[in-house]
C-alpha cells in the first residue's frame, strides 16, 4: 500500500503502539497485562511497518535480527530465576527489590518484571518470525 | 530441593547455547555433553530417591495445591535415566546419520526442546503443567518431523499434526471439566479429593475424554493410524528419537492418571484398558507382520508393545504395574537400538524396503550381531531384557486370571518373532538381489556409527543379566503407584514439616 | 449465560470437527481453530461465570465472594499462546505443502499410508 496518509499516519500509530506496549508491560504484575501482551503490541507496531513499507523492505532494514530479541528474552528469563537460586527460597521465586527513586518515589522492582520482559522481548521476536514467515515470498 | 528442577532447567540453558551456535561440530559437542549432563542429573535424582521415596519442590515458592509441583518418585526417576541414555545415544548417533539437507543446529536446539517438553512431563505433579509439557513437546517433534521438508515428509507431518492437536484439545477439555468438577489440578490434591468423593462415577466423561486424549499420544488401538501415517517419513534419527520416547510419554500419563486420581470405577475402566490393549497389540503386531519396509514394521511394532505396557496398567496387581515399567524402560531401549540399526543398514544399502537388502551378514557380521541383540529382546528371548518383561506380564495376568488377554500376550509375542525373524532372513541371510540399489560395503561401519547401538544393546543384556535389581526398583515404583498414600503426604504437606 | 455459552461451545466444537473433515487443508485449519476456541472457552468456563468482578483484588479488600477465580483466566491465557504457537506452525506447514506440491486437496495425501 504506497499512499502518504498511511505513511505518515504509521510513523505517529507505531510510536503509539509502543508506548502502549511498555505501559501494558510495566502494569502487568496487579493489573491486565504483561508481557506477552506488551509484546504482541511492539510486535504490532513492528508488522505495521512492514505492511506500509513493505516486508522486503522492513526485511532488508532490519537492524536487529529478530533472532537476537528471541535469544536475549530467553537469557533475560534465565537470569530472572537467578536471584531465587542463589537465596535457595526455590526454584523461580519471585524477589522484589525496593528502590526510592529521587522523582518517582519508591519503586518497586523484582525478578518477575525481567521475567516479563524476557517474554516481552521473545514475543516481539516470534511476531516479527511469524510476519516473515507466513507473508508472501518476493 | 532445587535439584528437581535440572532435568527441566539444563535443556533450557542448552536451547540459549545452541541459539547462538553456528556451526555443526559445536553444536555436537554440546548435545552430547548436555545429555551427558542430564543423565548424571537423574541418576543423582534416583539415588536421592533411596532416601527419600518421593522428592517434591514447589514451583516459584507457592505452596502446594495453589502451585505447581514438580515430584520426582520411583517411575519418574526410572522413566527420566531411560530417556537420558536415548537421548545421549541419539545425539552419538546424529553425529554420523543426520541428513546434511538440515539445518543441524537447529535440529540440536529442537532436540532439547522436545527434551525438555519430556523430562517436564514427567516430573510435573499438576495437570495443566502435564498439557504445557506435552505441548512443548509436541511444537518440538511439528518442528522436528517436518524438517527437511520433502514432499512425503509433509504429508506425513499433516496427518501427525492433525490428531494430535485433536488429542492436545480433548486433553484440554478434560482439564477443564477436572477443574469445574474438583477446583483444582494438582495430581495429589485431585487424588485426595477425589477418594473421599461418593459421586466419584461422575468422573467417567472426564476420565474418558483423558483416555482419547493419552489414547491417540501413546497410539492406543482405535487412535493409533497417525503413527503408521508418519514415522517412516522423516530423517532416521528423527524417527529412532519419536519412537523411543513420544508414545512412552502418553504409556506414562495413562499410569500415572489412573493410579493416583481416577481409582474409582475401577472394574470399567481396567476392563476398558485390557480390551484396547488386546486390540492394540493383535492390529500392530498383524500389520508388523504384513510389510516389507523397516521402519514400517518397526512402527506397527511400537503398536504392539504399547499394548504390553496398557495390559499391565489393566491388571493393575503391584507384579503387573512392575512388569509393565520394566517393559517400558526395555522397549524404549530396544525399539530405539532396532531404529538405529534400520538406520546403518539403509545407509548402506541406500534403502529400507527388505526386498532390495540381502547378504548383510556376510558383509557386516558385527552388525548382524548388534542387530540380533535388541532383534531377540523385543521378540522375549531368554537371557535379554525383553523375556522378563513380558514374563512378569504374563505371570500377572494368569495370577489375577484374566486368560484372555494373556493368550493374545503370548501371540503377539509370536507375530513379534516373526517379524523380527522376516527382518533378519531378509536383510542379513538372503543373498544380495541383482538390481540398482546394490551399493553393497559403501560405507564402513566405524566405531561412532555403531557406538549408540552398542551402549543400548549392553543396557539391554544388562538389564536382562540384572533383571532381579531392577525389577526391584520397578516393583518400588509400582508399590508407590498402587498405594500412593506417600505422594499424596509429601506434596500436600511438605511444607508443614 | 452459562447455559447460552455452552451450547455455544456444542457448536463450536460441532463446526469444528465438520471443518476438521472437510477435504482442503485451509478448511482443515479452520477446524482446528474452532477446535481450540471451543476448549477455550470451555475451560473458562469451567469455573463459573461471576458477573461484573475481576480476579484481581486491592490489598486488604477481601470480598472472597465477589472476586472471579482466576486460575481458569490464567489456564485459558496460556492455552490461548500455545493456540496461537500450533496456528502459526500449521499455516507454515500448510504453505510449504502448496509450495511443494500445488495442491490444498487432503485426498492427495494418500502416499504414506498403504
Amino acid at each position: 500500500m504506497n499512499t502518504v496518509i498511511l505513511k505518515i499516519a504509521s510513523r505517529y500509530v507505531r510510536g503509539l503502539l509502543i508506548i502502549f506496549a511498555v505501559i501494558a508491560l510495566l502494569r502487568g504484575h496487579n493489573f491486565p497485562g504483561g508481557g506477552f501482551i506488551g509484546g504482541l503490541l511492539a510486535g504490532l507496531s513492528v508488522a505495521f511497518k512492514g505492511y506500509t513499507f513493505g516486508i522486503a523492505y522492513l526485511k532488508k532494514h532490519m537492524s536487529i535480527m529478530p533472532e537476537w530479541f528471541i535469544i536475549s528474552g530467553l537469557v533475560m528469563i534465565l537470569f530472572s530465576a537467578i536471584p531465587a537460586f542463589l537465596n535457595k527460597t526455590g526454584f523461580m521465586t519471585g524477589e522484589w527489590y525496593k528502590i526510592t527513586l529521587p522523582l518517582a518515589g519508591e519503586l518497586k522492582l523484582g525478578t518477575p518484571l525481567i521475567f516479563d520482559f524476557g517474554i516481552f522481548l521473545a514475543i516481539i521476536g516470534i511476531t516479527i518470525i511469524f510476519l516473515f514467515s507466513l507473508t508472501e515470498k518476493e | 530441593m532445587t535439584a528437581v528442577a535440572l532435568p527441566i532447567l539444563i535443556p533450557f540453558v542448552l536451547i540459549i547455547s545452541l541459539l547462538f551456535v553456528k556451526s555443526v561440530r559445536w553444536a555436537r559437542v554440546i548435545a552430547i555433553a548436555g545429555s551427558t549432563v542430564l543423565l548424571c542429573v537423574s541418576v543423582y535424582l534416583f539415588i536421592r530417591l533411596g532416601s527419600e521415596k518421593v522428592i517434591t519442590l514447589n514451583a516459584g515458592g507457592w505452596p502446594s495445591p495453589a502451585g505447581i509441583t514438580l515430584v520426582v518418585d520411583y517411575l519418574s526417576a526410572l522413566m527420566l535415566i531411560t530417556a537420558s541414555v536415548l537421548l545421549l545415544t541419539i545425539s552419538i548417533y546424529s553425529v554420523r546419520f543426520l541428513s546434511v539437507s538440515f539445518d543441524r543446529p537447529k535440529f540440536y536446539l529442537f532436540f532439547f526442546s522436545l527434551a525438555m517438553g519430556l523430562n517436564g512431563s514427567f516430573i510435573t505433579g499438576d495437570v495443566f503443567n502435564l498439557y504445557v509439557w506435552f505441548e512443548v513437546m509436541l511444537m518440538s517433534s511439528f518442528v522436528l518431523i517436518a524438517m527437511g521438508s520433502r514432499k512425503e515428509q509433509l504429508e506425513g507431518s499433516i496427518k501427525y499434526l492433525a490428531l494430535n492437536l485433536t488429542g492436545s484439545m480433548l486433553f484440554l477439555a478434560g482439564i477443564g471439566l477436572l477443574y469445574g468438577k474438583t477446583g483444582t489440578l494438582n495430581m495429589a490434591h485431585l487424588a485426595e479429593i477425589l477418594k473421599n468423593d461418593d459421586q466419584a462415577m461422575l468422573m467417567n466423561t472426564t476420565a474418558m475424554l483423558f483416555f482419547v486424549a493419552f489414547g491417540i499420544k501413546a497410539a492406543l488401538f482405535p487412535l493409533f493410524f497417525w503413527l503408521p501415517a508418519s514415522y517412516h517419513t522423516p530423517d532416521i534419527t528423527v524417527t529412532s528419537l519419536f519412537a523411543g520416547l513420544l508414545t512412552k510419554v502418553g504409556v506414562y500419563a495413562f499410569i500415572r492418571f489412573f493410579t493416583l486420581f481416577f481409582v474409582q470405577d475401577q472394574v470399567f475402566w481396567h476392563n476398558l484398558l485390557l480390551i484396547t490393549a488386546g486390540f492394540t497389540m493383535l492390529t500392530g503386531g498383524m500389520s508388523a507382520s504384513a510389510h516389507y519396509e523397516t521402519r514400517r514394521i518397526l512402527s506397527y511394532h511400537i503398536i504392539s508393545q504399547i499394548g504390553y505396557m496398557v495390559m499391565g496398567l489393566g491388571i493393575f496387581t503391584p507384579l503387573a504395574l512392575a512388569g509393565a515399567i520394566f517393559f517400558t524402560i526395555h522397549n524404549m531401549i530396544a525399539k530405539t537400538n532396532t531404529f538405529l540399526i534400520s538406520g546403518i543398514i539403509s545407509k548402506m544399502k541406500g534403502t529400507f524396503y527388505l526386498k532390495d537388502i540381502g547378504g548383510l551378514y556376510k558383509q557386516n557380521p558385527f552388525l548382524a550381531v548388534l542387530f540380533i541383540i535388541p532383534a531377540f529382546a523385543l521378540a522375549g528371548i531368554p537371557p535379554l531384557s525383553g523375556f522378563f518383561g513380558k514374563f512378569m506380564l504374563i505371570k500377572a495376568g494368569l495370577e489375577d486370571k484374566h486368560y484372555v488377554i494373556t493368550t493374545v500376550a503370548v501371540f503377539t509375542g509370536i507375530l513379534t518373532l516373526y517379524s523380527m525373524i522376516k527382518i533378519w532372513n531378509e536383510a542379513f541371510l538372503k543373498k544380495q538381489p541383482d538390481n540398482a540399489f546394490n551399493q553393497s560395503g559403501k560405507i564402513k561401519t566405524g566405531f561412532i556409527e555403531v557406538l549408540p547401538s552398542v551402549i543400548l544393546g549392553l543396557v539391554s543384556i544388562l538389564m536382562g543379566l540384572f533383571a532381579a535389581t531392577v525389577f526391584q526398583y520397578t516393583l518400588e515404583a509400582a508399590n508407590q503407584l498402587i498405594d500412593p498414600t506417600i505422594y499424596i503426604e509429601k506434596v500436600l504437606h511438605t511444607l508443614k514439616q | 449465560m452459562e447455559t447460552l455459552l455452552a451450547i455455544l461451545v456444542g457448536i463450536l466444537y460441532t463446526a469444528g470437527f465438520y471443518m476438521l473433515l472437510r477435504r482442503s487443508i485451509l478448511k482443515f485449519i479452520i477446524g482446528i481453530i474452532f477446535l481450540s476456541n471451543a476448549t477455550n472457552l470451555l475451560v473458562f468456563l469451567s469455573a463459573g461465570l461471576v458477573a461484573g468482578s475481576p480476579a484481581f483484588i486491592k490489598d486488604g479488600n477481601m470480598q472472597a465472594e465477589k472476586t472471579a477465580d482466576p486460575l481458569p483466566q490464567a489456564l485459558v491465557l496460556t492455552a490461548i499462546v500455545i493456540g496461537l504457537g500450533i496456528l502459526v506452525f500449521t499455516l507454515a506447514l500448510k504453505y510449504k505443502y502448496f509450495e511443494v506440491t500445488g495442491t490444498d486437496d487432503l485426498d492427495q495425501l494418500k502416499k504414506t499410508d498403504d
